[in-house]
């Protein structure tokens, strides 16, 4: 008789969950990858930070078009270069039914800094935060810091008591297999619009609606359950079959199959993203190559064989299909301040690009070990192949290591004392701005500061960092666009990194699906109208 | 019996243990545990006091008799990737892969063992001929060749199946089942079939092989010199012998099923351990691989355990001198 | 006699052999030889026959991507079966990759035939604890699937060689792993025909004249053996080529800088619904192709070394 209760008692639960799903509006997603952890602090991330956005929420927020609007802070003003006051919103819960107040925001700016935290850098941005009252807060910078306000987007507000009584203090980092605190990582109270109410990590997430959020969506959805799969057959299959609402990315091989298939088509943009190489242009002697005693990098005529080499334009037409825009800037014309003028890419010129290994000494080129992600970008072992193609036609010899991004990360990163000759990287600035670009990519490097970050291959010139400072404390428009010109046409006359293009977002959407989508790639359920 | 039982018994736990020493070197020499614990900042110090504090220092008897207790508690560490017990993670999935693999097993057995009778019956038969062709086809087309060819058709030119995951699951508390729904039965389709077909021929040409060798015994051409009818003779005495080699191999195979299961799960994206192994690989997460491993090995263990005892109960020649206790195959 | 001699000898008693007759009586036997052939013929010479050099990338013209098999509307005579994503040529790509394929395959047939016929010969002859010892490992192997210690031996390697070494290690890695699951069979085989050789009177005879036992079990024991280790082998050789085609597929395999058939899957994979067709589907028929015909000879070379199925 235990048996066949236990049979009862799961019929019915099959008929509940029927039931269930007869009115309410579910929204089926799938990604490439899952989201590395729950905790909010614990990696700076793009898709991570997206999908958390729909449940945490910063003191500001981006726009369906990347526009800056008000969050959980109502306002703000600067009241000096250094001094900026945050007036909080009122009436806001987290889905645990605490009230968000000026002690959340503080405690949570605080828990950036804690060691596992990856948003360090965000949260150095900020010297002191003074609790003037429940809902004003007075923030003191360092230094001036004019796009404070966008960072402030992705330093997501966690609330102060559920954090102490879930001993969940201390940011939680994904890299780390510590036993002690984990409930951050595994659990999400935030005040966005959504509630997690199952994870199952590399499986399955089901969200719900929070019906006490603050502010009036135009979604209608009730329920949005996101599954991660990992291979691009599969997922163009599964939205393909109806599976899915939405699916992303889509290989671009597939648009074309998308847009004749029934039901289904494939929803794309220019993404904010711009791809580039990089070249070791620190070491003594390159890590992996034949050439040993010297460095061919640090000589300018090999980075301009190097710019020369590549045919864009083929990368475009070939492995894009078209669908990548060709830069010269290291910013997408998204970014605050990009010069169309300044983004004409270097030229294709095999012959020349010869010539100029020749003057440096090599005229049978060499050889060195190219380091690429292969589940990162849209098809980045496909460029990184056809550069080694093109780099071939010249005499440079690369031999190609491509792996999964968690262990082409771990070998590039400042972690592993940048462990890379020449690599592929792709950057979309959080703050959607070129200042962000200097600060990471191109100026030297600097352990203290953190400053240089993610400038791989250590290419450092004294006036890029003077201007870059000059730009992060300048506030009128005009003046810094200049600076930022001058910036950009130094890095640019220096061969200090070779953009290749600003990949395409690639989404496949059902028809009748109405999503926003954002040059950053990130959905934002708010935005989600379901037929 | 009770020897024979006894020392196969041993032989199970040794086999385990040997496995446990694999997984256990993969665990503490090939995962770093300590850099896989600590952030870049910690000092030297506090490394080595977190090393003293693991245990690390003990002797190697010491650790690896710690690592058995905790495994045979279940405890298998903290998985890098997911920041969560591995045992829970295993307890997780481990319905999602069962359940495929036993639907898989049986389907597996319902199509090969009838297939292998009647090409056993009629080696020259045209059918024969088409099962066999189609046998061979396929044991040569790779498991994730017919996974993809099947999405494509099935799911994609005539959407009737889904293609990944396993649908609505019904919790039982201590299972999840896609089988008590209408999405998850449906989902089960593609990917049990594609897991079930090698095991399949496998089965297939197994019982056609066996009955050609039991059909020549002397004792058959006897039945037959006797006048026995036909049917008695197939399905009365050749079949039955037929079927000892083929429990065993069957059994034996349901191992194998679930480890075959990796390739199925990761081209379904279907939530089983396969595809947490898989994953696991790929971003080097030691105390999934160690655990898996473990799991697997405990699963082939006991399936050998029950096959031989069966065996022995079923094949009486072998309690005459059970040193030449041998499989087929 | 001389050798031209021996060989003649050799061919005409194969001529006569029963092996030899039930070959001419199976067509599909001879047609999957055929096959067989010429993917060996292919793979061994592919450098000489292949049309391009698919993988020195300074012949590679990015520009040639995607061009559709030469009997489509946009093919180009120079390229038969169409080209890669890259612009490789997929014939030469397909040449090359069963290259690797083969090679890889062969070497861990061969590797797993070294290890279990003398482990099988020494099991067999001497008996006792090393039998023992032996056939308890070949049994806990035996309930592993080769593909699960394939895994596990290309992830203990992964995760122990400095990542640059990947690329150059894998195919060692590789015939290791499969090789290595797969020497049981051939050690049981041997192992039961030592076991029968060793008492029969002339060894003891042998032994008794002094000529060391290891001698005498090779001279008399392997001959016997052959036959079955051959079929082991042939049927191996297919499974090999399809977990090496499944790891790689799996992405632990070759790196796609120097592909395999299951490489180029996957990759061509990426182009299943996109219309390309040729990049996925030439490939994996021709793995299916080689595997199936490899699965021929050996079902043919089974039943014609086991008369008593005839």
């Amino acid at each position: 008789m235990r048996f066949r209760n236990g049979i009862l008692a799961a019929l019915a639960a099959t008929v509940l969950a029927f039931s269930q799903g007869a009115d309410a509006k579910t929204f089926k997603w799938a990604f490439q990858g899952d989201a590395q952890s729950l905790d909010p602090h614990g990696l700076n991330e793009t898709f991570s930070l997206g999908y958390l956005g729909n449940v945490y929420e910063g003191l500001t927020a981006y726009s369906a078009n990347l526009e800056l609007i008000p969050a959980l802070a109502e306002s703000w003003e600067t009241t000096s270069p250094t001094t900026w006051v945050f007036k909080l919103r009122q009436g806001v819960k987290f889905h645990n039914g605490n009230d968000f107040t000026a002690d959340d925001v503080i405690f949570s700016w605080k828990r950036t800094l804690t060691e596992g935290s990856d948003q360090k850098v965000r949260g150095a941005l900020i010297k002191s935060i003074t609790k003037v009252d429940d809902h004003t807060i007075r923030v003191e910078t360092p230094g001036p810091i004019p796009t404070l306000a966008r960072e402030l987007v992705w330093l997501y507000i966690m609330d102060k008591e559920w954090a102490e009584t879930n001993n969940a203090v201390e940011a939680e980092s994904p890299k780390e297999a510590d036993t002690s605190g984990k409930f951050a990582s595994l659990n999400a109270n935030g005040t966005g619009p959504f509630m997690i109410v199952e994870r199952q990590p590399d499986v399955k997430s089901v969200f719900k609606r929070f019906n006490n959020y603050w502010k009036d969506i135009k979604s209608n959805v009730d329920e949005v359950i996101f599954t991660p799969i990992s291979q691009d057959a599969t997922r163009v299959a599964a939205l393909l079959s109806g599976e899915l609402d939405l699916a992303y990315p889509i290989p671009v091989q597939d648009w074309d199959r998308l847009t004749k298939a029934d039901g289904v088509s494939p929803l794309t943009g220019p993404e904010a993203r711009t791809i580039f190489l990089g070249m070791d242009q620190d070491r003594d002697e390159l890590l992996s190559s034949n050439i040993k005693g010297k460095n061919p990098f640090k000589d300018l005529r090999v980075r301009q064989a190097f710019a020369h080499a590549l045919n864009l334009d083929a990368i475009k037409e070939k492995i894009m299909r078209g669908a990548a825009t060709p830069s010269g800037l290291m910013v997408a014309p998204q970014i605050n301040g990009h010069n169309p003028a300044l983004n004409q890419p270097y030229a294709y010129d095999p012959a020349k690009s010869k010539r100029l290994l020749a003057e440096a000494g090599y005229p049978d080129g060499f050889e060195l070990t190219m380091d690429c992600p292969n589940n990162r970008y849209v098809n980045d072992e496909r460029i990184c192949q056809a550069v080694v193609g093109m780099l071939a036609k010249v005499g440079v010899k690369v031999d190609l290591l491509a792996q999964p991004k968690s262990k082409y990360f771990a070998k590039v990163l400042a972690q592993n004392d940048y462990d890379t000759s020449f690599y592929l990287l792709g950057w979309t600035p959080g703050s959607i701005d070129s200042h962000n670009v200097l600060q990471n990519l191109l100026v030297c490097r600097n352990k203290e500061t953190k400053a240089g970050q993610f400038n791989l291959g250590g290419y450092c010139n004294p006036k890029v960092d003077e201007l870059s400072s000059q730009i992060g404390g300048e506030t009128d428009p005009d003046k810094r666009q200049e600076l930022i010109d001058a910036a950009f046409q130094i890095h640019k006359d220096d061969v200090g990194h070779l953009p290749i293009h600003q990949q395409p977002l690639s989404w496949g959407v059902r028809d009748g699906v109405t999503v926003a989508q954002r040059a950053d790639n990130v959905l934002d359920f708010r935005n989600v109208v379901l037929p | 019996m009770i020897a024979f039982i006894i020392r196969r018994f041993l032989q199970s736990v040794l086999v385990m243990l040997t496995v446990a020493l694999i997984a256990f070197g993969l665990f503490r020499y090939v995962g770093d545990p300590i850099n896989n614990m600590v952030g870049q900042d910690t000092s030297l110090q506090e490394r080595e006091a977190l090393r003293e504090g693991l245990g690390l220092d003990d002797p190697f008897v010491v650790q690896f008799g710690r690592f058995v207790v905790n495994a045979v508690q279940g405890e298998f560490g903290i998985s890098y990737r997911h920041r969560r017990p591995v045992e829970d993670l295993i307890a997780e999935r481990l319905p999602a892969t069962l359940e495929l693999s036993i639907v898989a097993a049986l389907i597996a057995l319902l199509v090969g063992v009838p297939m292998g009778v009647y090409t056993g019956l009629h080696r020259e038969g045209f059918l024969s001929r088409v099962f066999m062709t189609l046998s061979l086809i396929g044991v040569s087309l790779p498991t994730f060749l017919i996974g993809i060819l099947l999405i494509l058709l099935f799911g994609v030119v005539l959407r009737w199946l889904p293609t990944f995951g396993r649908g609505d699951v019904v919790d039982l508390g201590w299972w999840t089942t896609g089988l008590l729904t209408v999405s998850g039965a449906k989902a089960l389709i593609m990917p049990s079939i594609t897991l079930a077909l090698f095991q399949m021929t496998l089965i297939m040409r197994l019982v056609r092989s066996e009955m050609l060798e039991v059909l020549r015994t002397d004792y058959i051409k006897f039945a037959r010199a006797r006048g026995l009818a036909n049917r008695a003779i197939n399905f009365g005495h050749a079949l039955k012998n037929t079927l000892v080699p083929v429990i065993t191999i069957t059994g034996l195979q349901l191992g194998s099923i679930i480890a075959f299961a990796i390739i199925t799960e990761s081209v379904f994206q279907w939530p089983g351990m396969g595809l947490l192994f898989i994953q696991a690989i790929n971003e080097v997460d030691i105390p999934v691989m160690s655990a898996y491993l473990c799991m697997i090995a405990l699963f082939f263990v006991i399936i050998n355990l029950i096959v031989d005892l069966l065996y022995y109960a079923v094949d009486p020649r072998l309690r005459i001198d059970s040193t030449v206790v041998g499989r087929h195959g | 006699m001389t050798v031209g001699a021996h060989l003649v000898d050799g061919v005409r008693r194969f001529r006569d052999s029963d092996v030899y007759y039930s070959f001419k009586r199976s067509p599909v036997t001879m047609v999957a030889a055929v096959v067989t052939a010429i993917f060996l013929i292919s793979a061994l010479f592919a450098p000489w026959l292949a049309p391009h050099q698919p993988f020195d990338p300074a012949t590679v013209e990015l520009l040639d991507a995607f061009t559709p098999p030469v009997w489509e509307a946009g093919g180009d005579p120079r390229f038969l079966l169409g080209t890669d994503d890259q612009g490789r040529d997929m014939l030469s790509t397909i040449m090359y990759g069963a290259r690797i394929s083969l090679g890889v395959g062969f070497a861990a047939v061969a590797f797993a035939m070294v290890i279990g016929v003398s482990l099988g010969l020494v099991s067999g002859y001497l008996g006792g604890a090393i039998d023992a010892v032996i056939m308890r490992v070949a049994d806990i192997q035996l309930s592993f699937p080769a593909i699960l210690i394939a895994l596990l031996i290309d992830g203990v390697a992964r995760s122990l060689l400095p990542r640059d070494m990947h690329g150059e290690v894998a195919i060692y890695v590789l015939v290791f792993a499969i090789g290595i699951s797969g020497w049981v069979q051939y050690a049981r085989t041997v192992r039961g025909s030592t076991m029968v050789e060793k008492n029969k009177e002339y060894v003891q005879a042998a032994h008794v004249m002094g000529i060391p036992p290891m001698l005498i079990m090779l001279r008399h024991v392997l001959p016997n053996v052959m036959g079955p280790v051959l079929v082991i082998g042939t049927i191996h050789l297919a499974v090999a080529i399809i977990t090496e085609a499944t790891l790689s597929f799996l992405g632990v395999g070759v790196p796609p800088t120097s592909p395999s058939l299951g490489t180029l899957i996957r990759v061509g994979n990426d182009f299943l619904f996109s219309g390309e067709w040729w990049i996925t589907i030439f490939p994996g028929a021709a793995l299916a192709l080689l595997v199936l015909a490899v699965n021929l000879l050996g079902d043919w070379l089974r039943d014609a070394l086991n008369p008593k199925l005839r």
